[in-house]
């Protein structure tokens, strides 16, 4: 107790001070994936909200006679998963018993890594959708890289426990499209808490929302622009541009700090800390982006400014250039079938996932909604039946891609989930039968290790504060 | 299996035109009295069913289509869309479904969308690829007491598309509905009962009451919109009423019986299993979405997936389909309220017949018996199922084009990359 108040103690004194901080002072709590030493990051306390999730405590568990579907491709028929101490210990055909596991038969059932959605608004805009409860669009400034999701996330809203119910172990809560620069994202355990950071999925890394198109040309069209397409692009471009300066400045004072002088620090501007942190690829783009055409144009704003653009969502038109998806390693999350809504919508088709997956490219299905969120395996079979019929050679095994690996990679976390292998975190779904049938439920849903959702009790499903003493307390009353 | 389909379309090429279809050896989910037929012939002749049965041998002059391994159902209605009114919703245009304040009607109900409707808006032929060929279709956005007379429409991509125009009257009285009438439930049922009553003073006043009303008339409707009120109390327009709260549907339910010639169909009823006996008690349907089970507001607080079912078990009906651009997803909506207790032939009925005769037109629409028009679709199996697809739509007796721009789209792309994305332009 007494450490971490000293280590609080150092890491407030870093952020009002900015000077005297060496690289390891906060080093405990930054990314591990970065380990650059000169970047912003290193005296800037990069994890000040940090996670407090603690698994739910479970049994070391073996699933006999199920089909394992491994989430990056393979199958087995009738196969074995052992997990022990919130972590995969062994996948195979046939596996030994281990003494004291409990054993849970899954004859008819399906097994497969947990969904994990990369576009969701759950806590930023929950149910009951309020106006006091709209926390999800800073629509002030176009340029609002300096929001933090996470700060507007109700853990009480409901709807993170009708995802569970859909198999959701994982799930990223992004901030809307109404800005060029959004703010930045954050990355959940689907384990419903009392506080977000008790959720906080450890060590992911953080996102910044970008949006492409109609949207930021609406709401700023009438409020000092952007108001075309070409506005938008001379807006991130500007950006991108007064961060490359901040990063810089940055640097510099912090090679000066290294070579034992004591500089002044630069002014601290929390925009240019979130865009700093894409240029120096601690920090992931997520780009709403309809259109082809726009899409390509962003990837040459990404060669400009040498940023990565990890993943464009919705993407509705992302089967007409999935060839440049491929060559430009940038993921597509997408729906099966949403369209026409909007102009940038209107060219949606039913097989967009299954064509980006056979161009090679990295195909994810996402949600943006509270419905769909539920079923997202419904969602992943439609676009995998879809292909088929238009002829496109997709096993159910690799259409699982879309809704664990794939979204995994995008959110920076494939690392530690996203499939069933050896060494992984123990997020799993049985499924009462075959996922690719609209009449197939998730029947246990475990998220390291822990048992979050058994669908035959009931009494045991997550109610939130906000239900409780309400109609209905879940659906499990 | 692929051979069959494929000789499926280019049956379905060539017949465009055909007059006499039979099909035959399908699971007939015929949504009338005959039930299901394992192994089904619809005959159709001429734009009608002319016989469903379980016979084989096919008169002569029939074109027949093999169905076997196949589900035949009648084609599906969707219970509430804004199909024909709007091309895209957002920012492009063109927008019928949504209305100003106009002096031509003061409360909306003279409001009348069969004015507004293209078939040729994309939306209706991606629709109509997936089986839907009717719909009822209405206004959903406005600030006025009504929100007008919606109509039903055909998705036949020849002739007229409408079936029945001022088929029936939409109303709301939600929370969102109060706030535009008067802020407050206590001035909307006040405002309604008025306008209501209104259309009974009129309709006593003596032997040409549209004459007496404009001599000395100073009610909150006008002339145009007594007229189709009158049409409502009488019975003779369905009104769709939208409420989600018990309290709300409750008020519905007495509204009803103040005025015993209302035919009611409720809308949303996001808390409609809470009265669900009531409701059957009264004689009133719902057009839901089964799939609501997250509280929007207030109202919405006892939202379940289970709504469908338990008023099943109460032995009411309910219509699944709400939605326009994607009502094709109306199959989906109602497979996951199978999946939560509501028998697998009601799923279909939801989509079919049930819509129908809160509509009005069972006489023509939702089953497949001899008679009604031959609106038909070919499943490669179970509707219900997100992975099964619709094989061949017919429309009043017609095998329609089985392709839409959306279709066109993805050939055009497939092909690109087939051929290595040798060329990028798009000149034919």
């Amino acid at each position: 107790m007494k450490f971490t108040f000293k280590q609080s103690l150092a890491a407030l004194g870093c952020a009002a001070l900015l000077s005297g901080c060496t690289a390891t002072a906060n080093s405990n709590k930054t990314n591990p994936d970065n380990n650059n030493s000169d970047t912003v990051s290193s005296v800037i306390n990069k994890d000040p909200y940090p996670s407090t999730y603690k698994p739910i405590p479970g049994k070391p568990t073996i699933i006999t006679n199920v089909t394992v579907i491994d989430g990056v491709g393979g199958k087995i028929e009738n196969g074995m998963v052992y997990f022990a101490d919130g972590v995969i210990q062994a996948v195979g055909e046939s596996l030994t018993i281990p003494s004291g596991a409990q054993v849970i038969d899954g004859k008819g059932k399906w097994l497969t890594p947990g969904i994990i959605d990369n576009h969701s608004h759950l806590g930023v805009y929950p149910a009951p959708s309020t106006r006091s409860h709209s926390d999800g669009n800073e629509m002030t400034s176009p340029v609002t890289a300096k929001v933090w999701a996470e700060h507007s996330v109700w853990p009480q809203d409901p709807g993170f426990a009708k995802a569970l119910a859909g198999g959701v172990t994982s799930l990223q809560i992004l901030p809307g499209s109404a800005n060029l620069f959004g703010g930045r994202s954050v990355v959940l355990k689907n384990l419903p808490s009392r506080t977000m950071q008790d959720m906080k999925f450890p060590d992911a890394p953080y996102g910044v929302k970008m949006a492409c198109g109609e949207n930021p040309k609406r709401v700023y069209g009438q409020k000092g622009g952007p108001m075309t397409r070409m506005g938008n692009v001379a807006g991130y471009r500007q950006a991108f541009a007064n961060a490359l300066d901040y990063k810089r400045a940055w640097d510099k004072y912090e090679q000066e700090v290294a070579q034992g002088k004591s500089p002044k620090p630069p002014k601290r501007d929390l925009n240019m800390d979130s865009l700093a942190g894409i240029l120096s690829g601690d920090i992931l783009v997520h780009m709403h982006c309809y259109r082809a055409d726009e899409m390509v144009v962003m990837m040459d704003v990404m060669k400009e400014f040498g940023y990565q653009i990890g993943t464009f969502h919705h993407a509705v038109e992302a089967y007409k250039i999935a060839d440049k998806l491929a060559e430009n390693n940038v993921c597509s999350a997408m729906w099966a079938d949403w369209w026409g809504f909007k102009m940038e919508a209107y060219d949606g088709i039913r097989e967009n996932i299954p064509m980006v997956h056979n161009a090679g490219a990295c195909a994810i299905v996402h949600s943006d909604s509270k419905i769909g969120i539920q079923r997202l395996n419904q969602e992943a079979a439609k676009a995998w039946s879809d292909g088929v019929r238009a002829g496109f050679d997709i096993s159910k095994e690799e259409a699982w891609i879309w809704l664990s690996a794939n979204p995994a990679k995008s959110l920076g976390v494939f690392d530690k989930t996203g499939s069933i292998e050896t060494g992984k975190q123990a997020d799993l779904v049985l499924w009462n039968g075959d996922p690719f049938s609209t009449y197939t439920k998730a029947e246990k849903v475990f998220i390291d290790g822990g048992l979050a959702f058994d669908l035959n009790k009931p009494d045991t499903w997550p109610v939130s504060d906000f239900e409780l003493g309400q109609t209905v307390e879940g659906e499990g009353k | 299996m692929k051979y069959a389909l494929v000789l499926l379309s280019l049956l379905a090429s060539a017949m465009v035109n055909a007059e006499k279809l039979a099909i035959v050896g399908g699971q007939v989910h015929t949504m009338g009295e005959m039930g299901v037929l394992e192994q089904g012939t619809v005959l159709i002749n001429n734009g009608q069913i002319e016989a469903v049965s379980q016979s084989t041998d096919i008169p002569s002059g029939y074109q027949r289509i093999d169905a076997s391994g196949k589900v035949v159902t009648p084609g599906l209605i969707g219970a509430m869309t804004s199909l024909g009114l709007v091309e895209v919703s957002m920012s492009a245009g063109p927008v019928h479904s949504s209305v100003d304040d106009h002096a031509v009607s003061k409360t909306g109900a003279a409001l009348d969308v069969s004015y507004a409707i293209n078939t040729d808006a994309t939306v209706v032929g991606v629709s109509r690829l997936e089986g839907v060929t009717s719909a009822a279709t209405a206004i959903q956005s406005s600030g006025q007491l009504f929100h007008g007379q919606g109509a039903v429409i055909s998705l036949d991509p020849n002739g007229d598309p409408i079936l029945a125009p001022n088929a029936f009257m939409v109303l709301k009285v939600t929370g969102a509905a109060a706030q535009a009438n008067g802020g407050s439930k206590a001035a909307l049922w006040v405002a309604i009962e008025t306008a209501f009553n209104e259309a009974k003073e009129a309709a006593i006043k003596g032997q040409s009451p549209m004459f007496r009303y404009a001599d000395s008339w100073h009610g909150i409707t006008s002339k145009a919109d007594v007229k189709v009120l009158q049409e409502v109390l009488k019975g003779a327009m369905p009104l769709f009423i939208y409420a989600d709260s018990a309290a709300d549907i409750r008020q519905v339910i007495r509204f009803k019986a103040r005025n015993e010639g209302l035919k009611v169909t409720l809308v949303g009823g996001v808390e409609a299993w809470r009265v669900a006996e009531e409701l059957v008690a009264a004689n009133i349907s719902v057009v839901l979405d089964p799939e609501s089970n997250l509280p929007g507001n207030f109202e919405q607080l006892g939202a379940t997936l289970r709504n469908a079912a338990k008023l099943e078990s109460a032995g009411g009906k309910v219509a699944i389909g709400m939605n326009t651009h994607n009502i094709r997803l109306a199959t989906q909506h109602a497979g996951n309220a199978v999946s939560h207790g509501l028998s697998h032939e009601q799923g279909l009925a939801a989509l079919t017949i049930n819509p129908a005769t809160m509509l009005g037109v069972d006489g023509k629409l939702g089953s497949l018996e001899a008679g009604k028009q031959a609106d038909v679709v070919i499943w490669s199996g179970d509707p219900l199922e997100v992975t099964e697809s619709a094989e061949q739509v017919i429309i009043n007796g017609k095998m329609i084009e089985m392709t839409s721009r959306q279709d066109k789209l993805m050939k055009r792309y497939k092909a690109f990359y087939g051929a290595n994305g040798t060329t990028p332009h798009y000149i034919r």
